[in-house]
């Protein structure tokens, strides 16, 4: 009964594709599974829109809506009409091709993220032996659209906001595969599936999740810091913050598209969330071994909808970073702690079992962490101020 | 070594911290205390206003009648002090009672131009009859951009009992004080009778005494 | 030889030629991108995971951005005056067609090598890379990794002078 619980998405699949010819059948299982994802998502976006502006009203003291339907649920479907029907502007002298496709390429790379990730015991779209390397290409791509949108606009405050994007989600990119490169080493497969597969173990009803390591730990904070930052998410929203340059790279955008910027903004947070509980946070697995009745995607989809809820959590409490602040956090500290954290994955791996390699390995990666901080957070001379002009 | 000369604290992400625990306060607290969560939904809840609230003036009278019993006597103080000149008095041919019983010309126009009207409460202050005084009432909106901004005197007019409602501390006070005035008055009304009862035969024509 | 190659040969070609002819540079960069996009989409058909996804990584997700950031901040993103085919049009497609007769002939020398009809193509994983690349290639990877090296501490470098000269 557990088991099939816990298998019944792919049960079901089974049993509706089996009515096919079998020639068929691969081709049909394979776009049943699209369809689902194409389907899901979105909605739990729709669910994730109201959550949000409910949670920052709550943490701003005040309520969110609450006009449309009970305690404001419907307020996804308002928006959805809204956006369907509003009229849908295309400055004169923008580049009307790369305008179009803009959006639709940023929703299609951020859909296909989705294909690779383990969201239950076997219940993987695509088991791709390279599967992260996947995940990471499809990620890469999403800059190209918002640099298609920003500069397809004519507008120079988006083209300036676009660059700053681009420049923000590449700078963020090395520290995101390094914290990831730490989980490949460990576990010696690129492919998802096998990386959830080696934390599904227990000693002592504790899972083996690699947040539980203390290289994992790291790995995961700066992980979740670069995640914040590709997506464009608060404190690292400089791009698309409202009161700085109006909306960044898709201020001309109006209507369906910037509906669709909305959700490619949102599925990417939750991909990269997917991604990141299967990598530190051991996918769907249990968090301990007598919880293991409860079916796994049950898991998955908690621990996303947890790390959404952190998301906006951090977005009602920090201010927005500078884009040179930014910068210089992400090349000054978070890079050589990824590389340092590289190490330590190393020397915990070659260190054997035991509890020397905890005591090791957590000085280690605590010492450079206070001393990074104390070297960052230094106030420097107070002399007269030096200007750089352009010339 | 690790002196406190940075900013914040000694460990980095320290204030990060302290501010995730503050938000996570006020995000639980906005369930049960009213104190985290100080939205009112308007308007089907609103909040009491406090007692020196204004928003724009209105005309005080005493009794039933607001005609008779307005206390504006028109001698156009408030329309000249007025700094945006919203307020327009004509002033009335024939005299009436006051509030303290002495016959005074009153307006027969008032109007007061409320989309210029600047709620510096300048005609309360300077009014010598406690005449005018200031309302609370703000929902005013109507379609009527010019005309329906323009209050006349019978839309000015309120009475005494709704004075002391909205400013029950300051309506107790200009009442005590035209009474006083009224007592004065009286006192020194019959200390003339008085003094003309004594005088004599010859009974000079009496003032007329109090209102009729 | 099927018809998925056919298409995304197609796939690629149309990308180059557009890349070439097209008039607005930002354009020809795009065209570029979707030709990158076919040249992995090769690597993919032949069961290729890793060189798939790392050309997907690497050239449409960092080359194909530098070049539209180069075009952008150069300025050279105006239609050029005199159209965009050269004068010397005829020796460019000699040479052209020269390289092209070099390479087609070293493929087809190696195909023959190879058994006709292969049923399967040998699945490489991203293991057996691994270890080639840090057991057989270590030297060549070593070269490359200080190549990159030195052209990032030149760009620096480069960079820096121009603060120090705008500083002046």
């Amino acid at each position: 009964m557990v088991e099939r619980m816990d298998q019944v998405f792919v049960l079901f699949a089974h049993w509706l594709v089996g009515f096919l010819p079998a020639g068929w059948q691969p081709v049909a299982a394979v776009l049943l599974s699209v369809v689902v994802i194409i389907c899901l998502f979105p909605a739990l976006f729709a669910l994730t829109t109201v959550l949000e502006r409910k949670g920052l009203g709550r943490i701003q003291n005040r309520i969110g809506p609450n006009r449309t339907g009970p305690f404001g649920i419907l307020q996804p479907v308002a928006d959805g009409i809204k956006s369907l029907t509003k009229e849908d502007i295309v400055p004169l002298s923008a580049d009307a091709v790369v305008h179009f496709l803009a959006p639709l390429v940023l929703v299609v790379t951020v859909f296909m993220g989705f294909a690779v990730l383990p969201m239950g015991r076997g219940m993987v779209l695509a088991d791709i032996d390279a599967g992260l390397l996947f995940f990471f290409a499809m990620g890469a791509s999403t800059e190209l659209s918002v640099f298609m949108a920003g500069w397809s606009s004519r507008n120079k405050y988006s083209l300036l906001g676009a660059m700053r994007a681009v420049a923000q989600m590449i700078s963020y990119e090395v520290p995101l595969l390094m914290s990831s490169v730490a989980v490949v080493m460990i576990t010696g497969s690129l492919s998802l599936s096998r990386i959830v597969e080696a934390q599904n173990h227990y000693t002592w009803g504790l899972p083996h999740w690699y947040i539980f390591t203390p290289w994992g730990l790291a790995g995961f904070v700066m992980y979740a810091i670069a995640a914040t930052a590709e997506t464009n998410r608060s404190p690292f929203d400089l791009p698309e913050g409202e009161s700085e340059l109006v909306a960044g790279y898709h201020t001309e955008y109006s209507g369906f598209k910037f509906a669709l910027f909305f959700l490619g903004e949102y599925l990417a947070m939750f991909s990269i969330s997917g991604l990141g509980t299967t990598l530190f946070l051991g996918g769907w697995s249990a968090p301990f071994s007598f919880l293991g009745w409860v079916p796994s995607w049950i898991w998955f989809f908690s621990k996303l909808m947890l790390s959404i809820c952190v998301f906006i959590w951090l977005r009602g409490t920090l201010p927005r970073l500078r884009q040179d602040q930014l910068m210089n956090f992400a090349w000054k500290f978070v890079l050589p702690m990824t590389l340092l954290n590289l190490m330590v994955a190393a020397l915990w791996r070659f260190l054997g079992d035991g509890w020397e390699r905890w005591v090791i390995c957590s000085a280690i990666l605590l010492l450079a962490y206070l001393a990074m901080g104390w070297l960052g957070m230094r106030q420097g001379h107070i002399g007269p101020r030096r200007y750089r002009y352009a010339d | 070594m690790i002196t406190d000369n940075t900013v914040g604290g000694i460990l980095l992400g320290e204030g990060i911290l302290k501010g995730l625990t503050e938000t996570a306060k006020n995000f639980a607290g906005s369930f049960v205390s009213a104190e985290r969560l100080t939205t009112v939904e308007y308007p089907e809840q609103r909040v009491a206003p406090i007692e020196a609230t204004r928003v724009f003036p209105f005309l005080v009278y005493d009794g039933k009648d607001w005609e008779a019993g307005m206390r504006c006597v028109a001698c156009q103080i408030c329309e000249k002090e007025c700094p945006p000149k919203c307020i327009y008095i004509e002033k009335s041919k024939d005299k009436k009672p006051d509030a303290v019983g002495k016959p005074q010309f009153y307006p027969t126009k008032f109007d007061i131009d409320i989309s210029v009207c600047m709620s510096c409460q300048i005609c309360v202050e300077v009014c010598p009859f406690e005449a005018i005084k200031m309302d609370t009432e703000f929902e005013l909106s109507t379609e009527d951009r010019f005309g329906g901004l323009l209050l006349g005197r019978e839309q000015l007019s309120k009475s005494n009992e709704y004075y002391h409602e909205i400013h029950a501390t300051e309506a107790a006070n200009v009442d005590a004080s035209l009474a006083a005035g009224r007592a004065k008055v009286d006192a020194k009304t019959t200390a003339v009778a008085i003094a003309a009862a004594v005088r004599g035969a010859e009974v000079p024509p009496r003032p007329a005494e109090g209102g009729d | 030889m099927s018809l998925v190659f056919y298409l995304f040969a197609a796939l690629t070609l149309a990308g180059g030629l557009a890349a070439v002819l097209l008039k607005n540079t930002i354009h020809c960069a795009l065209a570029l991108t979707v030709a990158f996009a076919g040249l992995a989409l090769l690597f993919l058909d032949l069961d290729a995971q890793f060189a798939g996804f790392a050309q997907i990584l690497v050239y449409i997700g960092a080359v194909a951005i530098l070049v539209v950031f180069a075009i952008l901040l150069t300025r050279s993103s105006e239609t050029p005056k005199d159209g965009v085919y050269s004068k010397n049009w005829l020796a460019g497609l000699a040479i052209a067609a020269g390289v092209f007769a070099v390479l087609a002939w070293a493929v087809l020398q190696s195909a023959g090598g190879l058994p006709q009809g292969a049923a399967a193509t040998p699945a490489v994983t991203v293991l057996q890379i691994g270890n080639a690349l840090l057991g057989r290639y270590v030297l060549p990877l070593e070269i490359v990794a200080l190549l990159l090296t030195a052209a990032m501490i030149g760009a620096v470098i480069v960079a820096m002078h121009e603060k120090e000269r705008a500083q002046r």
